[in-house]
This record gives C-alpha cells, structure tokens and sequence, in this order.
C-alpha cells in the first residue's frame, strides 16, 4: 500500500514510532511521480533537491522529540499560482516561465510551519482561465481515470496529483469552481473556503473580488486539517477576514440528525447529465437515512450567474494583468522599439489566446461609455444572486447539488467553442459570486469517470459543511475509490 | 451592441495587445457571441439593486507610518529582464 493511503493518524503514528520517516514519504511522492507523470503531466517544476533536504531537516526534528501537528512531514504539490520563494512559478504561462519568487505566499509559509514537503508545482489552466487545462501554454494535464480525458481545472494539476497519489495533498485556487469541478472531475476532496478566510497574499491575482485558496484531499478530515493550517486573518491581505477561526476537525462528528437542507431546482434541470442527478439524487437518500430533512428550493437567478461572472472576473483580470509588462520581472521581447512597443510585444507574446480573450472582454466591459452597461449591470446581478442564497440560508443550514453539470470531457471536444466551456460552472459560479464557501465531494461515477456533490454552507460556516460531508463519506466508500494508474 | 474589428483594434490598444488579424477576426466573433449571451441580464431590473463590489462589508485597512526595512537590490533585480547600475533597465522614453 502507497503510504498517501494511510490516514494522517496513521501518518503521524508511524512517524513517531519510526517506522516511517518524512525521507521515505518524499521518496514515495517522487516514486509515483516517476510511474505516472509521464502520463499525466500534473507537475510542471518539481522541487527534487530542496523537498529532500527538508525531509532529512525534519527527520531530524523527528529524532529530537520535537513536537509535530497534524500535517507534519506530508508532501504536497503546490497550484503553479502560488508564488514559493526560489522555486519558480509559471502560472503556465509563457510569460511568467523565468520567474523566480523572492517571498512565499503567506499559505506556502504556513505549511513550511506546519512540516509540510513541497515536492513541486502543479499544471493549471494559463493564470487560471479555464475548466479543463487545456489553457497551460505548457501542456495539458490527463485524468488519472482515463487519459483522453480532462482533468477539469483551472486547478487540474492539483486534482490530479492527488487523485493519482503524486501527493499527499495539494493546494489549489478557486475563481468561479477551479477547485470543486477538477475535484469532481477526478474523484477527491476539493474545498474553496469562505471569501477571506485564506489569505490570497502571494497569490497571483486573478479576480480578486472571487480569488481563494483551499485545499485539494483524498478525504474529508484531510481537507479539515489543512484548512486549520492555512486559514486566518493576514495583515498583508487588506480583504483577509478578521474572524475566530474554529477548531473544524473537532467538527466532524458524524452527525447530521435534524440537519435542514436546500437542493435548488436549477441545479437540477435542463442540462445535468441524468447519471449526475441520479448520483446526487441517492446521496440525498443517504442524508436522510441519517436524519437530515432535504427540500427543493429555487435559487431564481441562477440562470444569469455565468453572464455576470464573466463580466466581473474578465474586467478584474484585465486590470489585475495589466502588471505583466515586461519591465520588472517575466519574459520581455526582445528589440522592441519603444517602451510602449516593449509592453505590446512581451504582453502579445506571452499571454496565450484564452488570457487575451478575458483581457480583452473585460478593457472592453471597462472601456468609456460601456462600463454601466456591462460591469456596473453584472455587478448589480451579483448582489441578486446573493440575496438568493441569503434567503435560502434563512431556513436552511445547507444547500446541495452537483458539482459540475456532467463528468469530465474529453481533451480537445470544447476548445474553440469558449461558451460551452463557461457553462460548465453553472453549478460553482454563483457560490463564488456569493462568496460563500462548497465542498466538492464524490459521490459516484458514469463509465469510469467520477462524479462529484457540492455542499454549499452559509459565510465561514466550514464547519457544517466539513461535518456534512465528512458524514456522508463515513457511510459510502465513494472517496475510497481509486483510478489504476 | 455588436463588436466591430475598429473596437476589436481600439480595445486591444487599450490593454496594450498586439493582435495579428487572425486574431482580431476570431476576437470579434467570439466577443460579439460573449456579449450576446451577457446581454441576457437586462431581462432583470435593477434600477434599485445596490451594486456588489465586494461580498463582505469591508474597511480600508491602515497601518502606521513606520518605516521598515526594505528588500535588498538583489532581491529586487533577481527577474529584472535587463539592469544597469542596480536599475532596471528600459528603452528610453524621452527622446
């Protein structure tokens, strides 16, 4: 059995007994990696000589007795978005493909404390635009469970890796589903937490109204512990929410008796695949079977969800990426012949075509005599959208549903048609919008490919959401399932 | 409202991109589809619907004019695509 097996319980018993040492964990992590990325292409830098030298560091402090949490010694892959000072950071892009970090990101630097091994780098979707990983200006990364097919994205890397047992865990990002739908898409954990809960600092910035880091696991407790590590409020982020952050392992209690839960009807409809609403449909038996009462409930403007995302996160990201300019770091053209042809020519060069087609809708959404129109219209919707959850809340502890519309695609059937591939998130992007946090979870699968239920909680009530789902997982063995690799 | 290539161009300016004219045709194509979907929102009326920029009720957030140590040069220049006398370096912008 792969050690990434063994429960962090079980982890942390073996290391202090030394039957395992954090060495031998970062050698099974490279092992793997060895085995299979040539197949899945999750990893774009790999961290060999340094993970290895900090394993034999806290092996050391292994044999000195000194205290160790929950995550100690595990080897995590790391989204390419998340800037690791001196391990170079892409953000799959072309134009970032020298870059060399000289901080960490306040996340990176919570896990270091926490014992944690970076092994490495995880593919992604170019500055995390896109659902399917086919954006990486690098390469496209598979699905453990069947290589001709997406992993989903636009944290595919992260999903991956975890999903094929690279990893340990992964971290990855989430704008409008990047961390639920690869969840899905690939049979794990993928939890994006409440806006603000963790700090986006060091975090290449997307949109940074919607931007959140969360954890990418192979269960429910594992995504509780590494959520306790990288949570909590950060001076250098000025939208980190300053909030009590609760102990959420101690959530888990595996009770959900009385439990009130909201299953909108637009999660459900014209467009989910039949095998996805049978899956979440039985997952809902499962909860009552445990006690918990479900209700269909209408989340009204659902429908304008997509229309308004894309509106706000293109016009926040073309403002966000207008700091890639070829003067202070990235990739700069060369002979340009002024210095406005120096940012024309290394902005032209080293964005790919779904960057500058986000880049474009959102100077335009912005640009004089549309802003009204466009950005401040879609920023109005979202409020709507808001309020539909807010009312929900009122008398529900939870809303369910699927994750993503269908299972996974295959590689190459939607590029070219960018729309089709945006309605893939019809089911994560108004929990974003929101602000709100969601678990994606498995709960089931269609030929082979994994299907996933998002649990969508009230603002920083992980909790809940972490005790639902982790409730339901001790009763299923969906999350046990693994793709032979 | 439909995109023209004189917007596409115009716009492209603005986010200080250089398209090849393949690009602009696909652009146009695609934008135009883009925002027909989006004009799907003026079914709503929101006349009276304050505007979310930010989900959570926020406040500037200020800190104490103290002065702190700053990165050493090397650190700063370490991506820095060209320098010269621990500057970086670009065309010149005054003729």
């Amino acid at each position: 059995m792969l050690p990434f097996e063994l429960s962090l319980q079980e982890v942390g018993a073996k290391l202090r007994s030394k039957e395992l040492s954090v060495t031998e964990l970062v050698d099974a992590s490279y092992k793997r990696i060895a085995e299979t990325d040539d197949t899945l292409k999750a990893f774009i830098t790999l961290n060999e000589d340094e993970a290895r030298k900090q394993a034999g560091k806290l092996d050391q402090e292994l044999a000195n007795g000194e205290a160790q949490g929950a995550l100690f010694g595990l080897p995590a892959g790391i989204k390419d978005n998340i800037v690791t000072e001196g391990l170079l950071t892409t953000c799959a892009s072309q134009f970032l493909k020298n870059y060399n970090p000289i901080y960490d990101a306040t996340v990176t630097r919570k896990l270091r404390a926490a014992g944690t091994v970076t092994i490495g780098k995880l593919n992604m979707d170019e500055f995390a635009m896109g659902g399917s990983n086919e954006n990486s200006s690098y390469f496209p990364t598979r699905n453990p469970w069947n290589p001709d097919y997406v992993p989903g994205g636009s944290s595919g890397g992260s999903a991956a890796a975890v999903a094929a047992g690279q990893v340990y865990f992964a971290l990855g990002s989430d704008t409008g589903g990047s961390i639920r739908q690869p969840a899905a898409y690939c049979g794990i954990v993928g939890l994006k937490p409440t806006y603000g809960l963790v700090s986006r600092f060091g975090l290449v910035a997307f949109a940074s109204s919607l931007d959140q880091i969360g954890p990418l696991t192979k269960n429910v407790e594992d995504a509780a512990h590494v959520l306790q590590a990288i949570a909590g409020y950060d001076e250098k982020d000025s939208t980190s929410a300053n909030v009590v952050i609760p102990n959420y392992s101690e959530a888990l209690t595996g009770d959900v008796k009385g439990l009130r839960i909201a299953v909108p009807k637009e999660y459900l409809g014209e467009g989910i695949d039949p095998r996805v609403k049978e899956a979440v449909m039985n997952a809902l038996k499962t909860y009552e079977s445990l006690g918990a009462v479900w209700e269909e409930v209408s989340l009204p403007h659902t429908e304008y969800a997509i229309a308004t995302y894309y509106l706000l996160a293109s016009s926040e990201a073309s403002s966000n990426l207008a700091r890639f300019d070829g003067v202070r770091y990235g990739v700069r053209a060369e002979n340009p012949e002024n210095l406005l042809d120096l940012y024309r020519k290394s902005r032209s060069q080293g964005f790919g075509p779904e960057v500058k087609r986000r880049i474009m809708l959102g100077t335009y959404a912005l640009s004089s005599g549309y802003y009204d129109a466009y950005y401040l219209k879609a920023q109005k919707v979202r409020t709507l959208i808001k309020q539909d959850f807010d009312q929900v809340f009122e008398k529900y502890d939870l809303v369910i549903g699927p994750t993503a519309p269908t299972t996974a695609f295959r590689i190459g059937e939607q590029v070219g048609d960018p729309l089709t591939m945006y309605l893939n998130d019809i089911c994560t992007i108004p929990v974003s919008l929101a602000g709100i946090p969601a678990i994606s979870i498995p709960c089931g699968q269609a030929d082979g490919l994994p299907i996933g239920m998002q649990i969508i909680g009230k603002a920083f009530d992980e909790s809940t959401v972490l005790r639902a789902a982790h409730a339901f997982e001790a009763n299923t063995e969906f999350h046990k399932q693994r793709p032979s690799l | 409202m439909s995109i023209t290539l004189k917007d596409v161009e115009h716009v492209a300016n603005l986010a200080r991109l250089e398209l090849s004219d393949a690009e602009k045709a696909q652009f146009t194509e695609q934008l135009n589809a883009i925002l027909k979907y989006a004009e799907k929102l003026n079914e709503l009326d929101t006349d009276n619907v304050e505007p979310t920029s930010h989900v959570f009720e926020l406040v500037n957030v200020m800190r104490d004019d103290v002065q702190k140590e700053s990165l050493p040069i090397e650190k700063v220049l370490l991506n820095a695509p060209d320098e010269e006398d621990d500057q970086i370096k670009v065309p010149a912008v005054i003729e």
